[in-house]
């Protein structure tokens, strides 16, 4: 019989009868049968004949999961001094499953390892949804002595265990805090995002700094072993072992000397410090002031201790290195400078004349000198700081172009070190402001911005990074925070190099003038940081005094106003002038004035750092 | 318009046995949820909702005349590749791939219905180019692209059982159109030098999952623990089971997935052996009576629709029971009708709804 189909008529006479598709048929519900016997036969297998043995397995769920842990990596400074290592914890759990009776053996518990029965009835209550093999955890870092007890009295104890679990040991726990960061259990939304895939409840994850950042390097590879326990859910023998694999070991690019004396000379102070080797990049040293302790997140803290950490005035968990945002204040007139020169409105021999304020629609601006400066020039502008000079500047270049340099130093985005939680900062430009405020932009608030105050905000971060730039002669860099990554053997996994993102759009000669203005500012004899100037050392800065509160009247005195409402003191070096090996910016909050306040620190620190590596430069 | 004799013909015995499987899959799903927490326990009356929707499908489906399908073919193929490519840019992130697409609270597997779009745009061009002689190479170049397309999309996710399932149904329906045999010798021989080729090419890690892929014994804290808590759940039954909502594997939560890829499990615990061969045994029967829709049926194009029906819902019933007894590499692939799951259920309700448009219109010639 053919089949009756119009749309296949045109074939040829090749086309399959029916009888055809009946043969294919039949074959495939032969091999669909023979196919299925197959399951007929296993299922006989596992329930008949081998039915009873599964069976008792069953009855008994003696086989388990159990995880081993790796440990995680450690972390070194450049010189490979160890800043974080592992410790073991002796950590209490209870399996409710095995630990029949639960009532005497909790009240046993209680008594041999001096907790509350209640505490341990609240763990399991909160527990109650994981399924009863699992195992709880009542309390971590257990006592030795506590521990010899409950060995003793295992026998009153079933489903009682003690791990021995690594934890966090932060060698100095109140140093690098904020670039370390610290590990904590993952939480629920951790746990359903893509970063975490593979990673299970109750696991250790980074959740700051480079504990967070380098977590996929520092974990490792968690391994596991099924075995077979008994009634007691004591382990009867192991079937088969995955071995854990250790994390890798983190090598930063701080110098822990220069660390330390960076965080002693911010203590007691607010502010942050960052120190970076001009030439590749790596950041050297990165305080924050106020700080906290990492250890104290290692065994978990009570619940006041936390609020007082959250809640404290002065935020010590914030990094302000990276986090927070200042005016850069006079530092930006390097970028304002750079800008006239390269854009042809000044050279270096334009002067103008500061009176001590300058006149602009009808407002007086005025200068931090209230004499004025008199005749300047750039050089001149520059070691001295002439508001005036940089209003004209400002004003001739209008704040769109201006922004187009201060970008090309790396403010308004952000500089892509391996920290999280990184802010941008602000580069004020017209459009910005339509959009964000709705208002058009106003002469006035260019002659601000030129002299780095308005609405530009930077990270001191952001600031070493610009100082940098003018130190190694133009190169912009990424800073880097890690220098090489080892596995546990030793053997280098990856070296991180100098990733330069672009070149400044300016020429060499007019880097050489703003180099040597840059010389003036500490060396020449009425720069503003002459605090700064070192034996022996040839230093290169700039100053900024960063207005929090704008000035009302012209009396009052700086300090005489509450302390919340005093300027921030910003100072920016290189050092030695020529062929700078460190580039760092200094910001003391409410320190008044850049050159009393922070030019100090840089000066220590800078001390400190060439005089170190003075041996090894030769 | 509607033909008396249509209701005449209306399969009742496929809609028999689709009930009573439905029946004991819902009873399986019921014991399961009865294990650990409160979401899981909504499965069974979220699954319940599915099968009155699945219902309607069938039911506007089998109203339909097949043929139709064969219009919209390329239609509704196109539209499973826009849903598979939406899935990989706007997919849910759920342990670790993009399988699902939110509405609001609906969440839908594209992939499943991918599956019913190759068969249809494959039945569609092989009931026009097929001869007794057998397909040439050429013929095969098309068919290959509408697989590989959805399959590398799927692969993509990653989901690699489903992605696994569309190309052993293609490669069902293109046997069973029957391949020259120059091209048989031809296409071997392509697979024998690219497959270890590939394996070269391929890194470690993707070679290590591949392998515990086909071997679980070498994942002994995944999947391999995974089969051991699933035989020991299904042995345990033993021949009677330890009765209904009585299993003890399933409600200690040492299986895994038990609503969805391992609820054969639960069901061989509670029911042993006698209940789970009259699952399997159901399963046969309803293979093998749409193989006789098949061959009652007067149009190739019905043919091989019925035929990639058919092999989606054997090769899926197979690779899954041979999976949680460890016969097979531990893939995703749920057990149509049992598993919980709603796209599965709208996408195999459709599946039957078409089977039943083609049973009953066997005796009718006329053009939809």
């Amino acid at each position: 019989m053919k089949i009756v189909n119009p749309l296949i008529s045109f074939l040829s006479n090749q086309t399959p009868d029916s009888d055809w598709y009946k043969r294919r048929i039949v074959i495939f519900l032969c091999f669909v049968i023979s196919g299925f016997l197959f399951l007929f036969i296993r299922l006989f297998y596992l329930q008949i004949i081998d039915g009873e043995n599964l069976r008792r397995l069953s009855e008994s769920n003696c086989i388990r999961l159990q995880n081993i842990d790796p440990p995680r990596g450690l972390i070194f400074d450049r010189n490979g001094q160890l800043l974080v290592d592992n410790r073991p914890s002796f950590d209490l759990s209870l399996v409710p499953r095995d630990a029949k009776p639960l009532d005497s053996t909790i009240n046993y518990l209680a008594q041999y390892a001096r907790i509350s029965p209640l505490d341990v009835w609240e763990e399991i209550e909160k527990n109650r949804k994981q399924p009863s093999f699992r195992p709880i955890l009542i309390k971590n870092n257990i006592s030795r002595e506590t521990l010899a007890v409950l060995e003793a009295k295992r026998f009153d104890l079933p489903g009682i265990f003690v791990d021995v679990r690594l934890r966090r040991l932060y060698v100095n726990g109140q140093s690098l805090a904020h670039i370390l960061g610290y590990v904590g259990e993952i939480s629920s939304a951790e746990l359903k995002s893509e970063m975490y895939s593979g990673y299970r409840r109750a696991d250790l994850v980074g959740k700051s700094g480079v504990e967070k950042s380098f977590e996929s390097v520092l974990r490792g590879e968690i391994g596991g072993r099924q075995v077979e326990v008994n009634a007691a859910g004591r382990l009867v023998r192991v079937i088969r072992t995955v071995d854990a694999s250790p994390g890798n070991n983190v090598f930063l690019s701080i110098d822990q000397n220069l660390q330390k004396s960076a965080e002693y000379l911010l203590s007691g102070i607010r502010g942050a410090v960052v120190a970076i080797e001009p030439s590749t990049g790596f950041i050297l040293a990165m305080a924050s002031s106020p700080t906290f302790d990492l250890n104290m997140f290692v065994d978990g803290f009570s619940q006041s201790q936390w609020q007082s950490l959250v809640s404290h005035p002065h935020h010590p968990l914030r990094n302000k290195a990276i986090q927070a945002e200042y005016p850069p204040a006079s530092t930006y007139k390097l970028i304002t400078a750079m800008a006239g020169l390269e854009e042809g409105l000044i050279d270096e021999k334009t002067t103008m004349v500061c009176p001590g304020f300058y006149k602009f629609a009808d407002r007086e601006y005025r200068c931090w000198k209230k004499v004025g400066h008199g005749p300047v020039n750039l050089e001149k502008a520059i070691a001295e700081s002439c508001d005036v000079y940089f209003y004209q500047v400002g004003l001739r270049l209008g704040v769109d172009r201006l922004a187009s340099y201060a970008k090309a130093c790396g403010f308004g985005s952000a500089t892509g070190v391996q920290l999280d939680q990184e802010s941008k900062g602000l580069v004020p430009t017209s459009s910005w402001k339509k959009r964000r405020i709705g208002i058009p932009w106003q002469g006035g608030e260019t002659l601000s911005v030129a002299i780095g105050q308005g609405y530009n905000l930077t990270t001191p971060l952001q600031l070493a990074v610009m100082i940098s730039i003018f130190a190694n002669g133009g190169s912009v860099l990424t800073p880097l925070i890690v220098k090489k990554i080892e596995n546990a053997s030793g053997e280098t996994i990856k070296e991180f190099t100098p990733e330069i993102k672009g070149r400044l759009p300016v020429s060499n000669k007019n880097m050489e003038i703003l180099r040597k203005s840059l010389w003036e500012v500490v060396n020449g004899r009425s720069g503003t940081a002459r605090i700064a100037i070192i034996d022996g050392i040839d230093v290169s800065g700039k100053t900024g005094t960063a207005q929090v509160f704008s000035r009302k009247t012209e009396t009052e005195r700086e300090e005489r106003r509450a302390e919340h409402l005093r300027s921030h003191a910003l100072f920016v070096a290189y050092a030695p002038s020529v062929n700078p090996k460190i580039a760092l910016s200094v910001i003391v909050e409410h320190g008044e004035q850049g050159s009393k306040a922070a030019a100090p620190i840089a000066r220590e620190l800078i001390s400190t750092y060439l005089s170190v590596r003075s041996p090894d430069k030769n | 318009m509607f033909d008396r004799r249509l209701a005449q013909n209306f399969d009742w015995l496929l809609l028999i046995i689709i009930l009573l499987i439905v029946a004991s899959g819902l009873m399986t799903l019921y014991s399961a949820a009865r294990a650990g927490l409160e979401t899981t326990q909504s499965f069974f009356f979220k699954q319940l909702l599915w099968y009155c929707l699945g219902i309607m499908v069938m039911i506007s489906s089998f109203l339909i005349h097949f043929k139709r399908l064969d219009y919209y073919a390329y239609a509704g193929y196109f539209l499973c590749i826009i849903l598979l490519v939406a899935v990989i840019f706007a997919g849910k992130y759920v342990a670790g791939a993009r399988r699902w697409l939110v509405f609001g609270p609906i969440t839908l597997q594209p992939s499943e219905l991918a599956k019913l779009g190759v068969i249809v745009v494959l039945a569609r061009y092989y009931s026009r180019s097929v001869t007794m002689d057998g397909l040439r190479l050429r013929d095969l170049i098309l068919p290959a692209l509408m697989t590989l397309v959805p399959f590398l999309l799927i692969a993509k996710q990653p989901d690699l059982g489903t992605a696994m399932m569309i190309l052993l149904i293609a490669a069902t329906m293109t046997v069973f159109a029957k391949i020259e045999k120059k091209a048989l010798i031809a296409i071997m021989s392509i697979g024998l030098i690219c497959i270890p080729m590939t394996w070269f090419l391929l890194k470690e890690y993707q070679k290590r999952r591949i392998m515990t892929f086909l071997e679980p014994d070498m994942d002994p804290l995944g999947a391999g623990y995974h089969i051991l808590q699933s035989k020991i759940a299904i042995g345990s039954g033993m021949l009677s089971g330890k009765g209904f909502l009585k299993g003890t594997q399933n409600a200690l939560s040492f299986l895994p997935e038990h609503h969805t890829d391992f609820i054969f499990s639960v069901l061989a615990e509670d029911w042993g052996f006698i209940g789970s061969a009259a699952v399997i045994f159901l399963f046969i029967f309803l293979i093998t009576w749409c193989l006789n829709i098949a061959h009652n049926c007067k149009d190739q194009f019905g043919i091989f629709l019925v035929i990639g029906i058919t092999a989606l819902i054997g090769w899926e019933v197979f690779i899954n029971i041979g999976m949680v007894m460890g016969l097979m590499p531990v893939v995703g692939i749920p057990l149509p009708f049992i598993s919980y799951g709603g796209s599965a259920v709208i996408t195999k309700m459709l599946c039957i709804g078409i089977l039943m448009s083609i049973s009953m219109r066997r005796f009718l010639f006329e053009q939809p």
